[in-house]
């Protein structure tokens, strides 16, 4: 029975104490996969205004609302073109299993969208079955070949990413089976960094040249993507478009990786809520968002969950919306099915997010062949394409509700906050009010 | 004898010079002049075409090669030869930093000296230097092997896996996990057969031998000051 004397420290909480046994015992910081797990502003704390007297909403089930989205058409000879604004974010083989790769690629071709490949290179399973395939240029270059360069659709060179920004990675010895060292050209258990700066360039002017190579080198066919973790989202997204990026993506501090410090995933980097205006207004201040043939094409990942984050991050000024963490739990990781087996490994579902380690019961992020063996990339696919379609069919209904004949029309006009703090990073107004806190006449960023 | 092809890049586009080198089926010679210090020359080639660049060229040269032999009369900008995965690249002036970065395979040549940085996270790829390198040179490098006819700067091979490098002349100082190696006869055979295919005729005894004391393959927090 609860003694309702006991109370709890807001300070020195449950998870602080455990932290702090945890470090007593191993000299070790903690390190795991997902991303940042305490309490944000988020989409959440936003509403759309639906259409009433002001606006007309478009009927539901009759009227059409588009979703396809154009990435990279300013350079470009092959732009992407895919049937709804939600793509999978880069995940490497080696964090995750062959069969889950695999099954990312199926649940995105078959959505029409595009799946991205991670550190490590691009797989035959991933390639064959992803009809979009976004090849990841990341600094450590493991797989890196120009091969591989040339059948992919786009490029994606890597900065950082929300869950790290300015971080490299690792990739734990348990998961280095003879596949994934070989494709690193490392050998077989030991544990692998990956660079956190590239080996060849510093700085955007060097960018610039980079890019001009990758164009080069693929005859100019492909649209090339850069990636930023969020931090200071509003310079490095100016920086990213001088120096030659056809699309910019930009992943908040929400965003997931498969092995991190703690204190670096939580600690480190800008919620997604607070980058998107800071992207958005380096665009227009360049004249390119939603520019047409000129634009540079905006991609927003971290924390998506539902059609209302992905409606809400389009209304901000996304094109696009990336999905990680959301895919994989589409995938069936942190199922209740293995709740048994999760408790063997002193997690529970739902908590899952020791991605590093490669025990995961759902044979997503491992390389053990028999956990991996569990998971049919085929109804994965299935999965993860139901799931593509859900969040577009609830971006759908809200963009219809307020009068948007494609989900891209929506804007900042049509979002109201329920917290100041959430009003202040999204730049829209809290809600009942027109007050928008740091918005006032002559407010800098 | 296949034609040899000229271009002159003063009056040349870049991109017509280099999608005349990725042409299906491209054979036979091409001769590049002036390149003004121009950035991408001759990058992605995939053919086993011979190519000769007449004068400096800048960032990226000869990057990605697979198959061709490229010559570079001159000096190179950073990253010469990057992620090359097969072929030959000779420069024969000097080269600045990240020469032959994450480099898989092939053979590149510097005559002269090569910057900071040179063999970066190499993965592969054999790297001859007539001269001496700068710091950080062999920087988490993985495989391949990289030979030094004169000194390497500081922190050489720092967080080295499994390359083998060969310095002839002094080392400023060794990185993390680098450690000088015993030079047993297969390396003598090897380094021969690196200098013999880079032109050079040198005395292997004159050389050390570096590579990883492989102390840091597994993270451990006694090793946190070696980082």
């Amino acid at each position: 029975m609860t003694n309702w004397g006991l109370r709890e420290s807001a300070t020195f909480d449950r998870n602080a104490i455990s932290a702090i046994q945890r470090a007593a015992e191993t000299g070790i910081y903690d390190i795991r996969g997902w991303g940042a797990k305490r309490p944000l502003p988020h989409f959440d704390d936003l509403l759309f205004l639906g259409a009433s007297m002001s606006r007309y909403p478009l009927e539901g089930y009759r009227e059409r609302c588009g979703t396809d989205v154009i990435l990279g058409n300013r350079n470009a000879k092959h732009p992407l073109h895919l049937d709804i604004p939600v793509t999978i974010a880069g995940m490497s083989f080696g964090a995750l299993s062959g069969p889950a790769k695999e099954a990312l690629g199926r649940g995105a071709s078959e959505a029409g969208t595009s799946t991205t490949t991670g550190d490590g290179g691009m797989t035959p399973e991933e390639r064959g079955q992803s009809k979009n395939l976004v090849y990841q240029y990341l600094p450590s270059r493991y797989g890196m070949n120009p091969d591989d360069l040339r059948k992919a659709d786009a490029i994606e060179i890597v900065l950082g990413q929300g869950a790290k920004p300015g971080g490299g990675g690792m990739l734990l010895g348990q998961k280095i089976s003879q596949r994934v060292a070989g494709m690193r050209t490392l050998p077989e258990g030991i544990d692998q960094r990956s660079a956190c700066r590239h080996p060849d360039w510093t700085g955007p002017d060097d960018l610039t040249i980079k890019i001009n190579e990758l164009r080069e080198i693929t005859d100019w066919e492909k649209p090339i993507y850069v990636k930023v973790g969020a931090t200071r989202t509003y310079y490095d997204v100016k920086l990213a478009v001088h120096a030659g990026a056809d699309v910019v993506v930009v992943d908040g501090m929400q965003g997931g990786t498969a092995a991190t410090q703690e204190v670096f995933i939580e600690h480190v980097g800008i919620p997604t809520l607070a980058a998107i205006p800071q992207a958005v207004q380096a665009l227009q201040e360049l004249g390119v968002h939603r520019a047409g043939a000129s634009g540079v094409q905006l991609i927003v990942s971290g924390g998506i969950r539902n059609g209302a984050d992905v409606a809400k991050a389009l209304a901000l000024g996304a094109d696009a919306v990336a999905i990680g963490t959301a895919a994989l739990i589409a995938l069936g990781d942190n199922h209740p099915r293995y709740q048994a087996e999760y408790e063997k490994i002193g997690s529970a579902a739902g908590f899952y997010d020791d991605f590093q380690d490669g025990r995961d019961p759902s044979g997503i992020s491992t390389q053990d062949p028999e956990l991996a063996a569990r998971f049919d990339p085929i109804e994965g696919g299935r999965r993860l394409a139901n799931y593509l379609r859900v969040l577009t069919m609830e971006a759908q209904t809200i963009a219809r509700a307020c009068g948007k004949a494609h989900v891209t029309h929506l804007e900042p006009e049509d979002l109201v906050a329920v917290t100041i703090e959430a009003a202040a990073m999204a730049r829209v107004p809290l809600a009942g009010t027109e007050w928008i806190p740091g918005r006032s006449p002559g407010a800098g960023l | 004898m296949d034609a040899i092809t000229q271009f002159d890049l003063a009056t040349t586009g870049l991109r017509e010079v280099n999608a005349a080198l990725h042409k299906a089926g491209v054979t036979g010679s091409f001769v590049i002049d002036k390149p003004a210090g121009a950035h991408n020359v001759a990058v992605g080639v995939n053919a086993p075409v011979q190519v000769t660049v007449n004068g400096h060229v800048g960032y990226y040269a000869a990057g990605m090669n697979q198959l061709a032999e490229i010559t570079i009369n001159g000096n190179a900008g950073t990253g010469v030869g990057e992620n090359m995965m097969s072929g030959v690249v000779r420069v024969t002036g000097n080269a600045s930093q990240s020469a032959g970065a994450t480099a898989h395979g092939g053979l590149l040549i510097i005559e002269g000296d090569a910057a900071a940085r040179c063999g970066i996270s190499m993965k592969g790829v054999d790297i001859v230097v007539g001269g001496s390198i700068g710091h950080m040179s062999a920087f988490m490098a993985q495989a391949g092997r990289l030979v030094v006819r004169g000194d390497a700067g500081e922190a050489l091979g720092d967080s080295i896996y499994e390359a083998r490098l060969y310095v002839r002349g002094a080392v400023s100082s060794l990185g993390a996990d680098c450690i000088k190696k015993d030079m047993r006869p297969e390396h003598h055979a090897e380094l021969a057969e690196l200098l013999s295919a880079a032109g050079y005729s040198d005395d292997t005894a004159e050389y050390s031998r570096y590579g990883s004391a492989r102390n840091l393959y597994h993270f451990h927090v006694d090793n946190a000051g070696s980082y």
